[in-house]
Parts: C-alpha cells; structure tokens; sequence
C-alpha cells in the first residue's frame, strides 16, 4: 500500500516554514478535523432524513417535499428551525436534572465514536489501538441515557419505552460485538485502518462479506436494532407506547434524540462499511490500476485522486446501506418485544458463536484466505 | 512543560475531582435512583484514568462492562422493584451517621498511612500502549490461564442460577372459582400516577 495524503504532516509543516514553533502549529491542527467531521455528520443529518421523506414516499407512491428549497432539500433545516424555536416544557412532576441530562448522553457517545471513523488512509481524527472496541465500549453508554429520560419524565410510557430500550440494546450488544469479534479475528487488529487494509489486496474479491456472509448479516439486524429503526423500533412503537422514552419531550431536547437516532444510523453504516465493505477501497484496486498505467503512487495529483475517491466511496457504500435501512423502514412490519428478544438471545446469539468459532477453525486451516 | 504534559494535569485533576464527587455523591444522596446514576460516572472517570495511564483496552472494557452492563443492572433492579416503602424515623439516628463516617474516616487513615509507607516498586518499562492488547491476551492463556478458567466456571454457574430462577413454574393446586372475571386484567396494586419517581423529588 501507498502512503496516501497525509495533511497532518503538510500542515505542521507549511506551518513550521511560515515561523511558528512545531507545537503550536500541532495545537493549530487539531481542532480541524474534529471541528470538520462534527460538520459531515450534522450535514449528514439533513441529507438522510431527506433521503428518509423522499424514499418513504416513493415507496407509498407519493410525491414527498418538494416545495421547500429543490426537490423539498431545506424541508430538515426547516424542521430544525422549528424545533429550536418550540418551548421548552419540562414536565412539573418530572425531575428536571436527569430529564435534561438524558438526551446529551444518548448524543455524545454517538458523536464520539465518529472518532475511529476512517475515510482514507490517513483521513481519521485517531488511529487508536482500541479502534473498533471503542465504538463497541461508546454505544453501551447510550442505554443509560434512555433509562434516565424514560425514568425522569414520570410518565409509564416513557419508563416503559426506556426499559424496552435498553432491554435491546443491551442483547444486541452481545451478537453485535461476537460479528465484530469475527472481522477482528480476520484483521489481527482493532484498527479500523488495519481492518480495512486488511481486505485491499484484491479490489471487490477481498472485501470481508464473501469472507463473512452469516457475520455480515448478523451485523446488520443487530445495528437495525442498535439504532431502533423498523423492525425493530419498539422502544417508540406508536400503537403501543405513544413515543416511548421521547413522549414528555419538545423542542430541541426532543431534538437531540431525533438527531442522536439519524447520525447513529449513519454511524452504523460507516461501521458497516468498513468492516464489510472495504471502506474507503475502489471495486478495483487503485495501485493496480496506477502500475497499470505507469503511475507512481507518490505522484501528487494521484495521491489527490485517491483521497477524494476514498473518501466518496466511504460515503456512498454508507448511504446505499442507509437506504437499505430506509426502504427496510418502510417495507417491514415491526416485531413484538417477545419475537424481538427470541430473535436476538436464541437465533442470533448462538449463531454468532458458530460463526466466531468457523472463523477461528477457517483461520487455522486456511490461515492465506483468512488472515493467519 | 509542553501542551501533552499540561493536557494530563488538567484532565488528571479533572478526573479526580469527577471520580470523588461523583463516589461522595453515590453515598450521601438518599435518592438510590441518583446514586445508581452517579456510579456510572464514577465507572466513567475511572476509565478516563485509564487511559491516561496509557491503558486503553482497560478503559474500553471497564466502559462496556461496569457502565454497560453492571450499572444498567443495577438500574433495571431499581425500576422493575419499585418497592414505595416509607421509613419510620430512627431515633437518634445521628449516632448511627457519625459512627459510619469515624469508621470510614479511620479506614481512609489506615490506607493512606500504608499507601505512604510503602516504598513502591516503580516499574521502569516502557508502557505497551497500543500492543497491550495482544500482551493481556497472551497472559490469559498462559500463566493467568487458571483463574481465567475458573472466572468462566463461575459465570456457569450464575447462568445456570439465573435459569433456575426464571424457569420457576407455579402450578396452582386448585383452580380458583373467579378464573374467568379477571381472566383480562393484569395484577397490579393500586396506586397513585406519581408512584415512579417517589417522594424524593417533590421536596
């Protein structure tokens, strides 16, 4: 593999060569990509839950927005806008302290965890050694945050869509994290950047899903359910539990869950996709391609080309699986809470360790085809 | 003293401030409901410790399994008991209050006088950082192989317990006469719309 772009180092270094000493011009680079990354996601908001309006209606054969801004595109900021300017009503017998905190800690971990997030090479805030495990270690934070919303509104369905909640998330945890096991098995590595090196060797051929075809999909129904979208959405199933945990919420702390719910979507898709999908690889590989046409891979404009490509396809192999989620939405009935437990503790948890313990055998018998 | 040396003073004190408060805070509030709260903070800080002690796998394990599965147990055992049970004031229960606190007082002297006395083998080595990982594996499987196994058996056990209990078939000797009345009511013991958060937050 090449080097890739590395900006860190050219903008420590332009810096350097302009006067200012090597530590602060460190200190001047860190907060950017944070700062940029924090903006991807916001704007990722806007643009899957106009995905989320349009393919809804094209799935029940009606037009969707279309009126604010072209083809309805500002309908989410015009949301936005609405939901900063309601009042906002803190229920009298609610318990005013846990009911503001629950919304903030079901959102920060999910933003946190953008932190292992790769889009190329070099193109992630940190390459920790922890990598993947961390995301795994954030998402169970959010569960709290649900249990205190739901407590602290004083109201049954609340409490009760906050158990259910948490109920969930924490049995699909435990599929979730044997798939993940699996990959890492595969990659010797929590790397999020190992894990996608891992599989660049062979462009398309290599990625992890013809690897991992029962892991993949044990993957995906566990993040459906992590995120609580259709199927399995239960914790707000409406005939049921009016909203579940967000029934005494307005304004903008019901904000924040709408917003937390959407970027964990895309999180879990950004996950999927690099640990399935390759990440930021082209279908074919770009350095074979480069030796094919006499390209060295430290060229300037090749590098360029590769960043921008890493990072379009890192964006769009997310957003094919977000509107696979979308159209699973809006096509799929929801499960009952004791179908989703049984799915969840007896089909997907035994499943998984089979799974988990093939791998270890195929890695043993094969260790060139999985990572020996 | 250069910007990564300032950053772990400042989130060094931070965190111990965070892991103190948040432990007082556990103990003193009489809202159980906050204390359970709180103990996660306290499981939270401790990693943040963690990982400026450059052991990042421990803090990522202590986040999954003290905050995400210990201290949602906990939580789920307080909401699902929701026993709404009034106490009858002690009397004289300060004496019970200052007799905790000199005993906990006495135990932290105790502590800190062995903490200072000891004259601490430091190790040297480099830390393993990110290669940690692979380092607690290898351990596992060796020379920590016996407790590892045993840690499993007793898990086992627990499982096979939580079975036990949960497969608990009630086979009611007779069938009672008004089977049929109630058979679309669910058992539930009257009480007011307020019973979740209690009278603790009304004050």
């Amino acid at each position: 593999m090449g080097q890739g772009i590395d900006l860190q180092r050219s903008f420590v270094e332009l810096l350097t060569q302009l006067g200012l000493p090597s530590g602060a011009a460190r200190a001047i680079w860190l907060p950017l990509p944070m700062t940029l990354i924090l903006i991807a996601a916001t704007v990722s908001i806007f643009v899957t839950v106009w995905l989320e309006r349009k393919i809804s209606a094209a799935a029940q054969q009606r037009i969707g927005p279309e009126y604010a801004g072209p083809l309805g595109t500002l309908q989410a900021a015009a949301d936005g806008i609405k939901l900063l300017f309601k009042e906002d009503i803190v229920p009298s017998k609610a318990d005013p302290i846990l009911f503001t905190l629950g919304p903030a800690l079901v959102v920060i971990p999910v933003f946190l965890s953008y932190l292992i997030v790769p889009f190329g090479q070099n193109m992630v805030i940190t390459d920790i050694g922890v990598g993947i495990f961390l995301w795994i270690a954030l998402s169970s934070i959010t569960p709290i945050g649900l249990l205190m919303s739901g407590y602290s509104s004083n109201n049954k369905y609340s409490l009760l869509g906050g158990l259910r909640a948490a109920a969930q998330s924490i049995s699909y945890e435990i599929p979730l994290a044997l798939s993940v096991l699996a990959i890492v098995m595969m990659s010797n590595s929590l790397s999020t950047i190992d894990i996608v090196e891992q599989q660049a060797q062979y462009g398309i051929l290599g990625w992890n899903v013809w690897r991992q075809p029962v892991g993949f999909l044990i993957f995906w129904v566990a993040a459906l359910a992590e995120c609580e979208r259709l199927p399995f959405d239960l914790p707000e199933a409406e005939e049921e539990l009016v909203a579940g945990y967000q029934t005494e919420y307005t304004g903008m702390k019901f904000g924040l869950f709408y917003v937390g719910s959407y970027v964990n979507l895309v999180l879990s898709a950004l996950i999927f996709s690099v640990l399935y999908l390759g990440g930021w690889e082209f279908p074919v590989s770009v350095s074979w391609l480069a030796s094919l046409l006499n390209v060295s891979e430290t060229t300037p404009w090749l590098q360029v080309i590769t960043a921008a490509i890493g990072i379009m396809m890192t964006v769009i192999k997310a957003y094919l699986l977000v509107f696979l989620a979308v159209l699973l939405r809006w096509t799929v009935p929801r499960v009952r809470i004791d179908q989703l437990l049984d799915l969840g503790w007896k089909f997907l948890l035994p499943v998984s360790l089979v799974n988990l313990l093939l791998t270890a055998a195929l890695k043993i018998t094969f260790p060139v085809a999985f990572g020996g | 003293m250069t910007l990564a040396e300032g950053v772990q003073l400042v989130s060094f004190g931070l965190l111990a401030i965070m892991v103190i408060g948040t432990a007082l805070g556990v103990v003193l509030l009489p809202n159980i409901v906050y204390s359970a709260f709180l103990l996660g903070g306290v499981f939270i800080s401790i990693a943040g410790l963690y990982v400026l002690l450059n052991a990042g796998f421990v803090a990522a394990a202590q986040i999954l399994i003290y905050v995400g599965a210990v201290n949602i147990l906990i939580l789920f055992g307080i909401m699902l008991v929701n026993k709404n049970q009034p106490f009858s004031p002690v009397r004289r229960g300060w004496i019970r209050l200052l007799a905790t606190g000199g005993v906990c007082l006495g135990l932290f002297a105790l502590l800190a006088t062995v903490v200072f006395g000891t004259s601490w083998q430091i190790s040297s080595a480099v830390p393993a950082g990110d290669q940690a990982t692979v380092l607690i594996g290898i351990h596992l499987f060796t020379d920590f192989l016996l407790p590892f196994e045993l840690a499993s058996i007793l898990l086992l056990m627990a499982m096979i317990g939580a079975i036990v209990l949960a497969r608990r078939e009630f086979i009611p000797d007779e069938t009672p006469a008004d089977a049929v009345s109630d058979a679309l009511t669910l058992p539930e013991r009257p009480r007011e719309l307020v019973s979740a958060t209690g009278e603790t937050t009304e004050d």
